[in-house]
């Protein structure tokens, strides 16, 4: 860009730097380019669609579930994926997959969007409930455990409730509307909580190939400012100040430097994760059949149990639970806090350990027995 | 009477001080607690060592030296040095209501590691079974202040539940486990530390010296004083010209170099540079280029960093020039957590490992960061507690992305103080670089022999692939920026080459965008960091284009390795 191009530019009042031809209506908050409308809608398709072909995300033929909040990002995704499949002939079956956690006032509106949007777009929906899949109700859960722990019931069971109803619909992938700001910003948070496992994870495009139900993310690469076309409700259940944190740090950094978003998904992609950290294993729930990869909790006579630690388990049978399970086990037997606090559960036994000298001795003998695996 | 007692905390012990003092606690040592018994000689070095540094943080009581551990709710007292008021003794000794106690004479240092460890928890379990009804039965008298240190139980809380005596040898164990275990300094190595002013390498340069004069007093000792005595610099690199000049500068600067003096024997020589020096010789032209160089970067962020990669290069000179054999930087856990996230945000998560690990050797002098563990905010209190000067005013505020990242982790460690070290916990678990160890180079015939053969084992260590390094900022460079590097080696020109070699972060933000000013841009850098890709212009491209894979790699890393020794 030399100087005369810009000042003509300006004389003009700045015409879209990719059409020349129209006036530039927006920056394009990737490149700060200035470009027209028209334009932004087509690169911001064109990019998607790249991203798509470019790392395989569909097959010809595919039925795929579009897993959709009523937010703006899967919107976004319902329409642009729509789009494609008809322009670029993907050749895939679409679906709009809804969780209705059965929060009032919340749900409510998202849904409603969602529901246009299956009129709209011409995509089949399904909504699968808490109510329907648990029993339970978030506003039920809530008025059982109070607001401490309940963000970790929704995550739970909300991510069992999309791999249900992808089951239901006999889908053979999940897309999610995850963006460009949440990836860094999940990049940022396992740095801070020193996860390495999903540390490496976080930043792959397609998660859980192993799995009955593949996840991907075409955002992975669109910014959050980018997808325009938004109305979004903030969830009235969580002020989760933590992932705030990390949020505002990325939009402060975003102001800066816009690239800066990309940058931290490519350190992401690049990290040098040691091949010997250890990855979760896939496993089967022996309630529900659920099959994961996701962490599986040892449940010995209705308690959890750490493997290891618990120096009762080698006489009794070991059973493997999902989370999911394993939190509904104690909803429903009235132990709202059981299966959260095992770390202070923990500590407690330590306490106890050093107080009273014969039980440190069973532990120290149940540590090595433990690792035999009666 | 005031007793300054010295402590190990539990998490910043090894295991080899179990192996070897765990046989510390024993009977005949806690039937008469205030017998001053000596069992090694590294026990007394120990204890001297102690007394010395009793007297450098200016405290004149008495040579009281007692080290306590308190592990799971067990304590015991290591006592040396016969005292002289048998009440207050009682006192300290029965302050601990509601815990087992035990006693022991010996020189304190080593003895209590034993029992901080968490490995040790068998042995400390076994001594309090046999304790009960001993020391344990005093009661404490009423008027006592009720926040105690939580190690020794007998002084006041100064910071984080430990007195200031524990606080600091907390803190000192972590310097000395991360040079011991690491191999940091061996006995024939001249080390240079940096100084800049700040706290962390004010403390560096402290602790460094306080194991070189313990090595002395060892030399000294010893009949036949076969293990030489490492010898110390200090380096000061001088960035006043950035600052406004002003009479608090000046005087700073004079503070800094008579800090360096006093801390004789053994002297210390302090090596005062600017960067412009590793322009040209001539001082003011030196500055002026660097001024020319820094101008031509546009970006805040490349700035700053840049200038960092300059003084990297600078300190490296300096250490080079004077016969060196390892650098000495200060950066502490808060620093190190700061430049993970600043890596990561910066898209250099490739590289990240190299430069966060005890052990930096690819450079020609190895870097060494011993104060890898220690948090910023402890060094500031250790500062203050021996009256180590810090000059603030030599302070260059961070901007652009480097001040947002430190006002994040600034803001995280509010929230959970921890959070610094888990952060460098987790970027600890990436796979480090082949040079992130020491690689010796040692006369075997000057050491006795058990150090030979420490030394071999690691010589003995794999070879593995080396890196292709980032021209400006000396990260290796990731798979896609080899890609890049290899399609755009057939650019005929050096500043062409120079940019291919950098790191995609580099390239944004520290080259310029235009060829002409890119040009200019390599006109102006230093010799030591162009060298890094001359050779690479003169080998052989057709070999380099052919062959893509390691073994081309290889050549350019021989390349740009032998041009890396600093002019």
């Amino acid at each position: 860009m030399d100087g005369g191009e810009e000042r003509r530019k300006r004389a003009v009042g700045r015409l879209c730097s990719i059409c020349h031809e129209k006036k530039a209506a927006l920056k394009r908050p990737k490149t700060l380019d200035q470009i027209c409308r028209e334009c932004f809608y087509a690169v911001f398709e064109e990019e998607i669609h790249k991203v798509i072909v470019e790392n395989n995300l569909f097959k010809p033929g595919e039925r795929i579930a579009i897993g959709a909040s009523g937010g703006k990002d899967s919107t976004v995704l319902a329409y642009v994926l729509s789009k494609l499949n008809q322009e670029h002939n993907y050749g895939l079956d679409l679906f709009l997959l809804s969780v209705d956690e059965g929060i009032t006032g919340y749900r409510d509106d998202s849904l409603e969007t969602v529901k246009r949007n299956e009129i709209q777009y011409g995509l089949p929906l399904k909504i699968v409930s808490y109510k329907e899949l648990y029993g339970w109700t978030m506003d039920e859960i809530v008025k059982a455990i109070g607001l401490k722990n309940n963000c970790t019931f929704c995550g739970v069971f909300r991510r069992q409730a999309l791999d249900r109803g992808a089951a239901l619909l006999r889908t053979d992938k999940l897309v999610t509307g995850h963006n460009a700001d949440d990836i860094a910003e999940t990049v940022l948070l396992n740095i801070l909580r020193g996860d390495i496992a999903r540390l490496g994870r976080c930043t792959q495009i397609t998660t859980g190939e192993d799995g009955p139900i593949p996840r991907c993310k075409p955002f992975k690469y669109t910014y959050e400012k980018e997808i325009l076309d938004y109305f979004s409700t903030e969830c009235i259940y969580s002020p989760n100040a933590y992932r705030g944190f990390a949020r505002e740090f990325i939009k402060d950094l975003e102001q800066i430097r816009p690239r800066a978003i990309l940058d931290i998904i490519r350190s992401g992609e690049n990290f040098r994760i040691s091949s010997s950290t250890k990855m979760p294993e896939q496993g089967t729930c022996e309630r529900c059949g659920y099959i994961s990869s996701q962490k599986f909790l040892d449940v010995v006579n209705d308690k959890v149990v750490k493997v290891g630690k618990d120096f009762m388990n080698k006489s009794r049978a070991v059973i493997k639970w999902c989370k999911a399970c394993v939190l509904l086990d104690g909803l429903n037997r009235g132990l709202p806090k059981f299966g959260i606090r095992r770390t202070k559960d923990s500590q407690k036994v330590g306490e106890h350990r050093v107080s009273n000298s014969e039980t440190t001795v069973a532990n120290f003998e149940s540590k090595q027995c433990g690792n035999l695996d009666f | 009477m005031k007793r300054i007692s010295y402590e190990t905390s539990t998490e910043t012990l090894a295991a080899p001080f179990l192996e070897r003092d765990g046989m510390m606690i024993d009977d005949g040592h806690r039937q008469n607690p205030r017998l001053p018994t000596v069992s090694s000689g590294d026990r007394q070095l120990d204890a001297e060592f102690r007394r010395s540094t009793t007297a450098n943080s200016g405290d004149t009581v008495p040579f009281v030296v007692s080290a306590g551990v308190h592990h799971r709710g067990v304590l015991f007292t290591c006592e040396a040095e016969p005292i002289k008021s048998f009440g207050s003794s009682e006192k300290e000794e029965g302050r601990h209501e509601g815990k087992e106690m035990a006693s022991c004479g010996g020189g304190g240092g080593g003895g209590c590691g034993s029992g901080c460890l968490r490995d040790g928890e068998e042995a400390a379990d076994d001594v309090k079974g046999e304790e009960v009804g001993g020391v344990r039965g005093r009661r404490p008298p009423a008027d006592r202040d009720p926040v105690l240190c939580s190690k020794c139980g007998e002084h006041a809380a100064f910071y984080g539940n430990l007195c200031g005596g524990c606080f600091r040898f907390s803190l000192f164990g972590k310097f000395k486990l991360a040079v011991t275990s690491k191999a940091m300094i061996s006995p024939t190595d001249k080390v240079l530390v940096a100084l800049s002013g700040g706290p962390a390498s004010r403390v560096a340069l402290q602790f460094v010296h306080e194991m070189q004069f313990k090595a002395q007093k060892s030399w000294d000792a010893s009949k036949d004083q076969s293990l030489p005595v490492f010898g110390v610099g200090v380096a000061f690199i001088d960035e006043t010209m950035f600052l406004r000049p002003s009479k608090e500068v000046e005087e700073a600067v004079e503070e800094i170099r008579c800090s360096v003096s006093q801390l004789a024997p053994p002297a210390k020589v302090l090596h005062i540079a600017t960067i412009g020096s590793i322009f040209s010789a001539d001082p003011e032209g030196g500055t002026a280029s660097l001024n020319e160089v820094l101008e031509a970067v546009s970006d805040a962020t490349g700035k700053e960093d840049l200038l960092h990669h300059l003084r990297v290069l600078c300190l490296q000179k300096i250490a080079l020039d004077n016969g060196y054999s390892k650098l000495v930087l200060g950066s502490c856990t808060t620093t190190i957590a700061r430049k993970v996230l600043s890596a990561t945000v910066k898209g250099q998560g490739y590289s990240l490992p190299a430069d966060i690990q005890y052990v930096d050797a690819r450079w020609a002098v190895p870097v060494v960061l011993p104060l890898r563990d220690c948090l910023a905010e402890e060094l500031t209190v250790l500062c203050h507690l021996d009256g180590l000067k810090i000059h603030r005013v030599l302070d260059q505020p961070h901007v652009g992305i480097n001040n947002l990242v430190s006002s994040f982790v600034t803001r995280v460690q509010d929230d959970n103080p921890s959070r610094a070290r888990t952060i460098v916990r987790t970027a600890e678990k990436l796979r480090p670089f082949h040079f992130n160890k020491v690689t010796e180079n040692l006369s075997y015939e000057m050491l006795p022999s058990r150090v030979r053969r420490k030394l071999q084992s690691e010589r003995n260590a794999e070879a593995t692939p080396s890196e292709v390094l980032c021209s400006i900022c000396g990260g290796p460079l990731s798979n896609s920026d080899i890609a890049s590097l290899k399609a755009s080696i057939s650019n005929s020109t050096r500043h062409q080459v120079f940019a291919a070699q950098c790191c995609q972060s580099c390239c944004f933000q520290i080259l310029p965008k235009e060829e002409a000013s890119l040009e200019h841009f390599y006109s102006l850098m230093p010799p030591a960091m162009t060298g890094r890709v001359k050779d690479v212009t003169t080998c052989d491209y057709n070999h380099l284009r052919g062959r893509v894979g390691a073994a081309s790699v290889t050549t350019i890393v021989q390349h740009i390795n032998d041009a890396n020794v600093i002019s």
